[in-house]
């Protein structure tokens, strides 16, 4: 990664804050999808929505500081959330073999 | 080749690194060792533990003067990360000692159970050193994704999996909250290190995006803290988890984000404790009182001391939020931090020898622990009956025990900062919680009839149990060597 190109503030043709907004917008999608939803699967695929969302917001603040650390943040969140799939899916799978379903809300010998 | 950082470093965090390495020597061996002869990894396990406490002073004398910063500011050495690193290093131990035949005779493989055990420990060692968001990030993902793994391990039992699922579902949502938080603080200050964002806060002007990201990232934490309203998950995943899991869940994971919550909000967020000093002021009073009140109406013990717990990490953070009480951070003065050092040491040992007890008691389920199963106990092993009484009692912060001289240092440290109101609300909520532990105790003395439940002799869990109770009462009586420790163990 060269330096100088790095720490200049490069100038963007899309505007900071439609970054900004869309990020926010995945994010509210996500979290409304985790609150909303009660099949375990999509709750999951709502998280993994709301950690995408992260991911363009510390790229897009990432270009508007010229700043690499941002974007270095991205990469351990992309392999964080590819192990967190590989164990949450084993454990629905779990569930799944011992319920014979993953719908929340049949989860209830625990009180939710 | 050159390397971006000095080879030294390796040396700062050379414990983890060998109990990394011995965690995944276990799981291999597991994969050839036979169903049983497992109980040789349990010992193997416990001496990976050992020899990672052993390297700690090493580690410390090879980083010179301490704190020591390693990895381009990514981990530091200091005293209070070594406070830390110990205590997580001592609950493993203890969550081993009460598994060896909690595992032993379950129908389930306990090779990747102690390798996990230790990965979890590695990634709470790195938390209590972690001095960047990202390290700090990465290290608690590591130590979450095995607790998920470990509290689903019965994976035949229903409560088992729900357990796990549950708190898989929660966890990672917490964990995208946070990171949205650590985003915006990102976007505001343009740095991760946390001496970056806390000079970046000194000078930048007051901004709503910043408060947010602040509240956030608090909100995260609250949610591993198990702190009201984010606690929902505690009960039950302690209740279904398997219940050494739990009892380490109970102790360890908390310890440590204990740890990156005061080495974040002081060390990253200080100057703007204004902002964050009323979120932690009300999640404190509600955890108080959601943990204490909720405990009143459970019969499943494990349940019980779920919401135990969930009220001690309310008093605990009144000791976050006295931090400053008595002089600036770092000083001995710093009145409140110390004081959580010494709480959590306290509370450790009580939480596990309260468990400990749990787990010598042969339940007639899978998790169906009850209060009852504690019926006339005091005729069956009035020994075992007089540890938990006195376990108990530090629990509900009685002298002459631990639990009380923490609970009392804690109050004193929230009186000084200036919070009158949660110290009264405190106080309040430890006389609730005299009703609910006093129900084990009639369950045990007062009741007649022998509880149909078993109780099982087992040296492994009495060496636990005894330890945890030679603690609890030598820190109640004798408290100055640990307060002592905990003063030098500040942070910088």
């Amino acid at each position: 990664m060269e330096g100088a190109a790095m720490n200049a503030v490069v100038p963007m043709t899309v505007p900071l804050n439609a970054f900004l907004a869309v990020g926010t917008i995945l994010f509210v999608i996500g979290l409304a999808g985790v609150l909303l939803k009660r099949n375990a699967l999509s709750m999951f695929l709502s998280i993994e929505l709301m950690m995408n969302a992260v991911n363009l917001l510390f790229l897009a603040y990432a270009r508007m500081r010229g700043d690499a650390s941002g974007q270095m943040v991205v990469f351990f969140v992309i392999a964080v959330a590819a192990a967190e799939a590989a164990v949450g899916l084993a454990i629905f799978v779990a569930l799944f073999r011992a319920k014979r379903s993953i719908d929340v809300d049949e989860i209830a010998s625990l009180k939710w | 080749m050159a390397l971006p950082f000095p080879l030294s470093d390796l040396l700062v965090i050379l414990p983890e690194l060998i109990l990394s390495e011995l965690a995944l020597g276990i799981l291999l061996w597991a994969a050839v060792v036979k169903r049983e002869r497992e109980r040789a990894l349990a010992w193997a396990s416990l001496a990976s533990l050992a020899i990672a406490a052993a390297l700690l002073p090493v580690a410390a004398s090879f980083a010179g003067e301490l704190p020591r910063s390693a990895f381009g500011g990514m981990i530091a050495l200091d005293g209070f990360s070594l406070f830390f690193k110990a205590l997580t290093l001592l609950a493993a131990a203890v969550t081993i000692l009460f598994s060896l035949r909690f595992v032993g005779t379950s129908p389930y493989p306990g090779g990747e159970y102690y390798a996990l055990l230790l990965l979890t420990t590695v990634g709470m060692m790195f938390m209590a050193s972690g001095t960047h968001l990202v390290s700090i990030y990465v290290a608690l993902e590591l130590m979450a994704l095995s607790q998920y793994v470990l509290a689903g391990y019965f994976k035949q039992e229903t409560k088992s999996v729900e357990a796990a699922a549950k708190y898989f579902v929660l966890g990672a949502f917490s964990s995208g909250v946070l990171l949205y938080g650590l985003s915006l603080v990102y976007g505001a200050t343009g740095t991760l290190s946390l001496g970056g964002v806390s000079a970046a806060l000194e000078a930048a002007p007051r901004s709503t995006l910043l408060m947010v990201g602040v509240v956030l990232v608090a909100c995260g934490m609250l949610f591993k803290v198990a702190s009201a309203p984010f606690h929902v998950w505690a009960p039950d995943v302690y209740e279904g988890a398997p219940t050494p899991v739990s009892a380490f869940f109970a102790v360890g994971p908390k310890l440590a984000a204990y740890a990156i919550f005061a080495r974040i909000f002081f060390d990253g967020f200080g100057p703007r404790s204004d902002d964050w000093a009323p979120v932690l002021a009300a999640s404190a009073a509600l955890t108080m009182v959601v943990g204490n009140v909720g405990a009143l109406m459970q019969t499943n013990v494990k349940r019980l001391l779920g919401y135990s717990s969930i009220g001690h990490a309310g008093y605990a953070l009144l000791g976050l939020l006295a931090y400053r009480a008595g002089g600036a951070a770092g000083q001995p003065e710093a009145f409140g931090l110390w004081a959580i050092l010494f709480y959590l040491t306290a509370y450790l040992l009580m939480t596990f020898g309260a468990f400990g007890l749990v787990v010598l008691l042969e339940a007639k389920g899978y998790a169906t622990e009850s209060v009852d199963d504690f019926n006339g106990l005091w005729k069956r092993n009035p020994l075992a009956a007089g540890a938990m009484v006195v376990f108990l009692l530090s629990l509900a912060g009685i002298p002459p025990t631990a639990g009380f001289v923490g609970k009392y240092l804690l109050f004193s440290a929230a009186l000084k900062a200036g919070w009158p109101a949660l110290v009264v609300l405190g106080v309040l909520m430890s006389a609730v919680s005299l009703f609910y532990y006093f129900r084990i105790v009639r369950a045990m003395y007062l009741v007649d009839g022998e509880g149909e439940v078993r109780w099982r002799e087992e040296p492994a869990v009495a060496v636990a149990v005894g330890l945890c109770f030679a603690g609890t009462l030598a820190f109640g009586v004798l408290p100055q060597p640990l307060i002592a420790l905990a003063k030098s163990c500040l942070l910088p």
